[in-house]
């Protein structure tokens, strides 16, 4: 069973290699590795379609350190391609090949789609509204209840956005979000922390790829 | 009116609430009365507004000035309106009065008629600060912010029109304040004797003269600095001025007194006091005078004006004296305190805004540029405190009056005086320890706070806004705050400062200690622009952001390592920072960011990113290097090799911080070392031929203070880099560079193989062309640079040729030491040649170099008294002419009490010139040179014995020296001198033995104390001077023991 399952795992490692970019066949024997013992922890039923998002938002949120709600929901979509609510294998290793390895361009085109709530190609004013408003932690101090403050704070956002991205019609498209993000890499995560921090990507790497055994 | 009461109103200086009595301050009250007179009528509702607190003072006001409108019982008053609690708004219980709104204000000041004034005096005077009880403690900005915040109420508006009305007035006081002061700028003697100078190098005889003469009618100066009499010094006078000017006829008499400059009506007799009568209108300075009388002088003025291009203020690295300064200030003090006791006090009393307008040349009078150096000097000190301006153009004498008054030479003691005390100024060398570009850093200067709230920019408010939603926002919210900070033009300093004044620059710093990357590089990137300013850079030190940018080099993220090391360069420019860095393990972190591997074949996205990390981690280096310390840290942590790496680099922006990094460190003797044994000279030399000339200058300044050593001077010729210097001569623009460059010609033409190279590639002309119209940095260094040359004779001829005596003997008169020790040099290398000496006579300039005697500075001392030596060797009629020099044989034998070992050794070989001749030697026997000689015998240095021994040798020669040398026990010590190695000294030893032996008691001391053994053994020489002088001495002893043979066998 167990060597069946290895050259299973082999040959599957091979065929993706060759579709998944910034991956060698051992970094995704690992990737695979590691997304069967993930699957194992799940309940039986489920393992056919692959990761559910109860369980990759455990994921992003223990060992990505995630922490926006609304956002892991939004990683969770940008990974599960074909939309049928489970990565699949395919769909682990090429969703952390961008996570972790991603080019500038491959990670605006993920955070587009990810600040792209309705996925019609624009990021309106009442998504950007929807995502920016946790962004502000109301202060402690309450004897000065700056309440307009964080209001002001949330329209100047939207609205410094807004003018940043080049034609001002209120909403950013695709271009404009490439051409802002490019003037200030800054901007990439506008809206909400969708790609892991460097600390954790070296951290994950680490664990997934040098000490394949232990997974085992 | 709050700062118009707190500043410009003068209050009595005994402490006490008064109000002195002084014009400034009657018009400020009167205009306060004004307007709190007709505050009722204009402003009714503002008018009836209730302060916060009564102002209350002692009135002279009694019950019975009161009118109907108030409620009169017996001795009081009360008003019949009161405030919500009930109080009275006015109530009068002699002499108390309490008051709350500016309706009573104005009524009880139209009451009260011919004591109007008295009352707001004493109003003023019990309530020093009425603005505060008006409207509260609240200061404009917090009302300004409640305005901002809150719903408008009726109260609140109010509030804010009558702050308005008030904000008016203060404007109006302060005006008033301002123009007083500016009206009442005074004169200094200096400030006078500064204009004169000046004028009087306009004059001269050609057609484009300004004037035709300017002369004092009295030469004599009082201490003080004043010329005129001491009883027309009480009026304030300074001095009298003959001017005659191209155009106006007669003559002008002027008269300079502290209140300005006006005409009068000439001397007809000196008696006649009526004379000085002011005949004109009174001008703030001679050259406004001028321009109004004469014509052509305007003209000229104008036309010069215009032709000259303003001298560049610029800085380098060497001898910067920073003492200097300090020490003109102090005298200036000094000079302050002879003024007349009256001019003193009301330079005292105007002294927030005397300080702008101090009497001083205009802008454009300035930029005349006279030829004489001592002008740059004046701009460049200028440039770092405008207060020692005046002194200086006091102190430093222009050529054409020195040309007059060198003739005697108690006009330098003057000067000698004034420096002498410069050496004793505390403030010892030993805490200056930072290397010598210091000069172009800013320590402390004085924080320059927007005084009022009202006029600040929108961009102030904006940023305001901005950093309160930073310290709301998570982080996603913080970086687009952080980029929209950054669309701000953080360049300018009003931006600048609101970043700091709204506690923007605490949130960076505190956003450097998080966990999120993205926002540590918004925070440092902004930081990185601010931090241009002076004053952020002293904040971002305060608040401890240095160390966490140095723990931030240790991040991952190159980004973030380049951002910090930039930000860490920009912030190190001053001492405290660097030294900041150093304590929390910058420098080796730093380093560490050097070691990138610039193979340069094969640059990949990651190399070139790792370059990049290299580049400001030497940026940061470079920023750092200007302390010792550091300089010694970076040695320690390895860096010299890395840099050396870098120098190999390609790229020119990696280039220009690495070798200014070493140009900086190479003041260090171990860096020279490291920088000629790691091959760097070679790369170095490379680069002199680069086409940039930032990386041109710190090039030749490497190799300019790597030169002090032969073997990289060597070097320097191996790898053809002569050429290219003495090619970089061409580009006088850039001063900076000019001056890197011939240092660096300086510093190898020490060796003389480098000087032939010099010679071949004719850098000798070029450098003679430099003599004019540089910079004293650029002449120091051209100046060397010619005295080095001029050991060649062939050389000297070429000078001579070239015209370069000239300008050498114009620099005589300088002020800066560094150049005069130079100068010093080549005049006296260009004296050793008979045709060039006959110049140097013609000019008058060995007097010039004798006076330079004087000089506090033991190195000037020395390199005179050297350059004087071959002067008298070669000048046609020596003797007779330093018999001319009055008090100066006595001058130098005094200098044979210096504590310096080489004014010791120059003076004594100059003493040996000067006993050539028998008259001057008898001079200098009466001021006493055989005891200062003998005192100096028991010397170690070899230099100094030769020196001194020759001088003994010619100093026999006179009357009874001899004996007088023996009886001051010189024998012993000269006869230990033939122990010597150095076989200069013996001869020079030999001569001396040779002279003394010819006293008898003389021979017997030296035949005690052994000599015979060596004089034999010297008379073997192969030194012909020293054979015949051996022998002679030993001859005499010989003769004296035949002698003594036959008196005793007779």
């Amino acid at each position: 069973m167990s060597a069946m399952n290895r050259k299973l795992i082999q040959n599957l490692a091979d065929t993706m290699c060759k579709q998944v970019k910034h991956f060698n066949t051992v970094e995704v024997e690992c990737l695979i590795r590691l997304f069967n013992a993930l699957l194992g922890e799940q309940t039986e039923r489920k393992v056919g379609h692959g990761l559910d998002r109860l369980n990759f938002r455990h994921i992003l949120h223990n060992t990505f350190d995630m922490t926006d709600d609304m956002m892991m929901d939004r990683v969770f979509r940008a990974f599960d391609k074909d939309n049928d609510s489970y990565i699949s294998v395919k769909e682990w290793v090429e969703g952390l090949s961008l996570f972790l390895r991603g080019t500038l361009e491959e990670k605006i085109k993920y955070c587009f789609d990810v600040y792209d709530l309705n996925g019609d190609g624009y990021i309106s004013r009442e998504e950007m509204f929807h995502m920016l408003k946790d962004s502000l932690i109301r202060q402690p101090t309450e004897e000065d209840p700056d309440e307009g403050t964080i209001f002001n704070t949330k329209h100047f956002i939207i609205k410094y956005t807004c003018d940043c991205c080049y034609d001002h019609d209120g909403k950013v498209s695709y271009a404009d979000f490439k051409s802002t993000v490019r003037e200030e890499n800054l901007l990439l995560e506008a809206f909400g922390n969708c790609l892991p921090h460097l600390k954790r990507i070296q951290s994950f790497e680490q664990q997934a790829f040098q000490e394949p055994q232990e997974l085992h | 009116m709050g700062v118009a009461l707190s500043r410009a109103v003068q209050w009595d200086s005994s402490g006490a609430d008064k109000l002195e009595n002084t014009p400034l301050n009657k018009a400020m009250l009167s205009e306060i009365l004004l307007f709190t007179e007709e505050f009722g009528a204009r402003h009714p509702q503002e008018a009836k507004l209730v302060f916060r607190e009564p102002l209350q003072w002692k009135t002279s006001l009694e019950a019975s000035d009161f009118k109907t409108e108030y409620d009169i019982s017996g001795e009081s008053v009360m008003s019949q309106e009161s405030d919500k609690e009930g109080r009275p708004l006015l109530h009068l219980t002699p002499p108390d009065i309490t008051v709350y709104t500016f309706h009573h204000l104005s009524n009880l000041l139209q009451l009260s008629e011919d004591k109007k004034m008295k009352e707001v005096q004493a109003c003023l005077a019990a309530n020093r600060d009425p603005l505060k009880k008006i409207l509260g403690s609240c200061s404009a900005a917090v009302l300004l912010e409640e305005w901002e915040e809150d719903e408008l109420g009726a109260e609140k508006e109010l509030e804010m029109k009558l702050l308005n009305n008030l904000k008016e007035l203060d404007t109006k006081l302060l005006n008033i304040a301002v123009g007083q002061i500016t009206r009442e700028g005074r004169l200094s003697p200096a400030a006078v004797d500064g204009e004169v100078d000046q004028l009087k190098s306009f004059c001269g005889t050609g057609e484009s003269r300004v004037l035709k003469s300017v002369r004092y009618t009295s030469d004599y100066v009082f201490s003080n600095g004043c010329r005129s009499p001491p009883w027309r010094q009480m009026d304030g006078e300074i001095c009298s001025l003959i001017i005659e000017t191209c155009d106006t006829e007669p003559t002008l008499f002027i008269t300079c007194s502290t209140t300005g400059v006006f005409l009068h009506e000439g001397l007809i007799g000196d008696v006649d006091e009526n004379s000085y009568k002011t005949k004109s209108n009174v001008y703030q300075d001679l050259v406004t005078l001028l321009k109004n009388k004469s014509p052509h002088f305007a003209q000229t003025i104008i036309e010069q004006a215009i032709q000259e291009v303003p001298s560049e203020k610029f800085q380098h690295m060497e001898t910067v004296d920073e003492q200097e300064t300090g020490q003109t200030l102090r005298s200036y003090d000094r000079r302050e305190k002879n003024v007349p006791e009256k001019a003193r006090q009301q330079h005292v009393q105007d002294k927030p805004g005397a300080r702008m307008k101090k009497f001083e040349p205009s802008l454009k009078w300035k930029n005349l540029g006279l030829t004489s150096s001592y002008d740059k000097v004046e701009v460049k000190k200028a440039g770092r405190s405008g207060e020692s301006k005046n002194t200086l153009a006091h102190g430093s004498k222009s050529p054409a009056s020195d040309s007059k008054k060198r003739a005697n030479f108690s006009e330098t003691s003057l000067q000698g005086c004034r420096s002498s005390q410069k050496i004793k100024t505390p403030g010892g060398a030993d805490d200056f320890i930072e290397s010598s570009s210091e000069g172009e850093e800013d320590e402390e200067q004085p924080d320059r706070r927007a005084e009022t709230t009202t006029d600040l920019p929108n961009e102030y408010w904006q940023i305001q806004k901005l950093v309160k939603y930073l310290k709301g926002a998570n982080q996603t919210a913080t970086v687009i705050v952080l980029c929209s900070l950054r669309d701000f033009n953080l360049v300018q300093e009003t931006c600048q400062l609101a970043i700091r004044d709204v506690g923007g620059l605490e949130v960076l710093i505190n956003l450097l200690d998080t966990d999120e990357i993205r926002c540590k590089i918004g925070s440092l990137k902004i930081l990185k622009e601010v931090c241009c300013n002076s004053q952020i850079r002293r904040a971002i030190v305060d608040l401890g952001g240095l160390q966490t940018m140095v723990s931030i080099l240790d991040s991952s993220d190159k980004e973030l390592k380049c951002l910090a090391a930039e930000t860490i360069a920009n912030v190190a420019k001053f001492r405290r920072a660097r030294r900041m860095v150093r304590q929390h393990g910058g420098i080796k972190r730093l380093v560490e960011l050097l070691n990138c591997v610039p193979d340069g074949a094969s640059v990949g996205a990651e190399q070139e990113r790792d370059m990049e990390v290299a580049r400001c981690g030497a940026l940061a280096l470079w920023s750092c290097s200007k302390s010792t310390r550091n300089k010694e840290a970076i040695r320690r942590a390895g860096g010299i090799p890395l840099l050396a790496r870098l120098l190999r680099s390609p790229q020119k922006n990696m280039l220009i911080p690495a070798v200014g990094t070493l140009q900086e460190c190479a003041s260090e003797r171990s860096y020279r070392i490291a920088i000629q044994t790691e091959g760097m000279i070679k790369d170095l030399v490379k680069n002199l031929s680069s086409d940039n000339q930032e990386l041109q200058m710190h090039c030749a300044s490497a190799i300019f203070k790597c030169a002090e050593d032969k073997q990289t001077r060597d070097l320097v010729r191996q790898y053809n880099g002569l050429k290219p210097l003495v090619m970089l001569l061409n580009e006088a623009e850039n001063k900076q560079l000019l001056a890197a460059t011939t240092g660096a010609i300086w510093k190898c033409s020490i060796s003389m193989e480098n000087v032939a190279k010099f010679q071949e590639y004719k850098a000798l002309e070029t450098l003679v062309g430099l003599l004019k119209d540089q910079p004293e940095e650029v002449l120091v260094n051209v100046v060397g640079a010619l005295g080095e040359c001029a050991q060649i004779p062939e050389n000297l001829v070429t000078i001579r040729k070239c015209g370069g005596i000239q300008p050498l003997i114009n620099l005589l008169i300088g002020t800066n030491q560094a150049l005069l020790v130079n100068v010093t040099r080549a005049v006296g290398a260009c004296a050793t040649h008979p045709e060039n000496m006959t110049i140097i006579d013609g000019l008058d300039a060995v007097r010039l170099l004798w006076s330079l005697l004087k000089n506090p500075n033991p190195e000037v001392q020395a390199s005179a008294a050297w350059a004087i030596c071959p002067c008298i060797e070669n000048a046609k009629d020596a003797g007779e002419m330093v018999r001319s020099f009055v008090g100066g044989l006595e001058l130098i034998v005094k200098l044979l009490k210096s504590p310096n070992k080489d004014v010791l050794a120059s003076v004594c070989a100059a003493i040996a010139k000067i006993a050539k001749d028998v008259e001057n030697l008898a001079v200098i026997t009466d001021h006493g040179v055989v005891p200062m000689l003998a005192s100096l015998t028991n010397t170690m240095d070899d230099k100094l014995r030769r020196y001194l021994a020759e001088a003994i040798a010619r100093c026999c020669t006179w009357g009874s020296n001899c004996v007088s040398f023996g009886d001051a026990g010189v024998v012993a010590p000269l006869v230990r001198y033939l122990r010597s190695k150095d076989p200069l000294v013996h001869q020079a030893t030999a001569r001396a033995l040779f002279q003394l032996s010819k006293d008898p008691r003389n021979c017997i001391t030296m035949h005690e104390h052994g000599v015979v053994k060596p004089l034999v053994d010297m008379i073997g020489s192969t030194d012909e001077v020293l054979q015949e002088a051996a022998a002679s001495c030993v001859a005499n002893i010989r003769h004296l023991a035949l002698v003594y043979d036959k008196a005793r066998y007779r």
